[in-house]
């Protein structure tokens, strides 16, 4: 398969360092709950390890201005730990990622349950500049660190039965306060296409920035699929199952006519209740932030070269 | 019932003014922390969301609290909260006002079509802004003057706000994408207000003790 190059990569954007580390000198977040009242405690981004040997740059980058650290650390979806927006950063602190069990299921040779540094640490580390447009009309530009989707499903072994592979959050209401109320339809379930799955943009990730996930983001491991809305990339993966049958996946069983199987990133299709032709995209500065105004969302985030192809006999209105 | 004494009453009357005068103030706190907050990079990482769910909660906040006036000095039988009930009206307008800004101005970039495309297409946008439609006039017949002028009529009016509180409520509802507990504290709260004025007439007619 030809794995087409954006032109317009700037090595610098992925080196300097001083943008990597530059942490905001006050970081209160002002409440973002209903009452929006303020103050509801600092979210203080903590920096995880280093990790060692990672391959930089990698021909995926996006060219755009990295969402901070800081940012990218204390703002997000993660509803295992709250839904507010700043809830993962506060509550997922205790959360202890290792030791990690991942259960291979369904149709492959190798199933079971594994040890997560073992499928890890025989491959090689990638950094990966990704868009990651999320279906609330925001977006960031994040430096994910992990391996290639691929690797870890060649090394299971799906036998041809293997149409799709499902995702499966860890389940466990202690370690995960945000599970103690049905918001969802406990664990988190994500799934995608084989083809999709052996795409090479389809990442596993266990760092950012250079570093260890923090746990907020999804420790100790998360998917990436940077064509499609975040909720696809589920967090804290404890299962993946290889199927024969589409696999369900909880955003859709929670509400089907607004979140489909696909969730291609997709300007001509609408959410049901807000437009997705635009973003308001989260890097810069913070109170430049406030009056840079929307920018036009690309078809598949601006991986269509790369995913297009994918869907030449999908009619995408229907397959939302 | 609570039953205030006289006396009590007396000095509730003299103290209100001061706490009115203190009220003000206290209602432009929030905007004075986003001021605060934007100056200081402490907005979060989408700082426009931020300013917008803020405002509007806080418009939600003063228009229930306006609502809550009636039934409040129904069980003071002092008349007390009525005379706070203006001041939380406006500033629920104001805070309305200003949601609706920082929507268009700040979110759109002024694109006047998209926010009409919103509130034609988008059921949530369409309930909000009829919200805040019904509010102009109510917030232009605030003053004494056409209090006056108006009559009756004023009170029929001004009745209008019961229904600003109903789409307030369903404006929240219907943007939240799936925890649903805090629109539907706020619903909840709007219809024991709602509840309360209906009991009372009841009662006015004779079927309450």
């Amino acid at each position: 398969m030809l794995i087409k190059v954006p032109a317009d990569i700037r090595p610098s954007e992925i080196t300097d360092e001083s943008v990597y580390w530059k942490r905001r000198e006050l970081l209160k977040n002002l409440g973002l709950g209903a009452l929006g009242l303020g103050l509801s405690g600092a979210a203080d981004a903590q920096h995880g390890p280093e990790l060692a040997g990672i391959k930089r740059p990698t021909p995926f980058d996006a060219a755009e201005d990295l969402t901070s650290y800081d940012d990218v650390t204390t703002y997000n979806n993660y509803y295992e730990f709250g839904t507010g927006k700043a809830d993962p950063a506060e509550n997922a602190r205790a959360f202890k990622p290792r030791p990690w069990t991942l259960q291979i299921s369904g149709e492959a040779e190798h199933t079971g349950s594994f040890d997560l540094d073992d499928f890890i640490a025989p491959h090689q580390l990638e950094e990966r500049i990704y868009r990651m447009r999320c279906v609330e009309a925001w977006s960031m530009v994040v430096p994910w660190v992990g391996i290639p989707l691929a690797k870890l499903i060649e090394a299971c072994k799906p036998n041809s039965n293997a149409k799709y592979v499902a995702f499966y959050g860890l389940h466990d209401r202690e370690r995960m306060p945000g599970q103690r109320y049905a918001v969802l339809n406990w664990p988190y379930r994500e799934g995608l296409r084989m083809d999709e799955a052996m795409n090479p943009l389809s990442m596993l990730v266990v760092g950012l920035y250079g570093r260890t996930l923090p746990n907020q983001n999804g420790a100790p491991l998360r998917l990436i699929v940077p064509w499609k809305y975040g909720f696809k990339g589920i967090k804290g993966i404890a299962g993946i199952g290889f199927s024969e049958h589409q696999p369900s996946t909880s955003w859709n069983m929670s509400a089907p006519s607004e979140y489909g199987f696909y969730a291609n990133v997709n300007p001509l299709v609408d959410h049901p209740r807000w437009s997705q032709a635009s973003e308001r995209r989260l890097s810069g500065s913070a109170f430049g932030r406030l009056f840079a105004g929307r920018v036009d969302t690309l078809p598949f985030n601006g991986y269509a070269d790369q995913v297009a192809h994918m869907y030449s006999d999908l009619d995408l209105v229907r397959n939302f | 019932m609570i039953r205030l004494s006289a006396d009590t009453k007396r000095r509730l009357d003299r103290a209100l003014p001061w706490f009115k005068v203190l009220l003000y103030p206290a209602l432009l706190l929030p905007l004075a922390g986003w001021f605060w907050a934007a100056k200081h990079n402490a907005l979060g990482a989408d700082p426009i969301a931020f300013l917008t769910h803020a405002s509007g909660s806080w418009a939600l906040y003063c228009l229930l609290a306006s609502l809550a006036m009636t039934p409040l000095r129904r069980l003071l039988n002092w008349t007390g909260p009525i005379r706070c009930r203006r001041l939380l009206g406006l500033f629920a307008f104001f805070y309305a006002s200003l949601h609706l800004t920082i929507y268009l101005a700040l979110d759109l970039s002024f694109a006047v079509a998209h926010l009409w495309e919103d509130i034609v297409k988008r059921p949530y946008v369409t309930v909000g802004f009829s919200a805040w439609l019904l509010m102009l006039p109510l917030a232009i017949t605030s003053n004494r003057a056409m209090i006056k002028r108006l009559g009756r009529r004023w009170l029929l009016l001004h009745r209008s706000v019961y229904l600003v509180g109903a789409l307030a409520c369903l404006h929240y509802w219907w943007l939240v994408k799936a925890d649903w507990r805090w629109p539907a504290f706020f619903a909840a709260l709007y219809c024991a207000l709602m509840l309360a004025r209906l009991r009372r007439r009841t009662g006015l007619n004779g079927f309450r003790s």
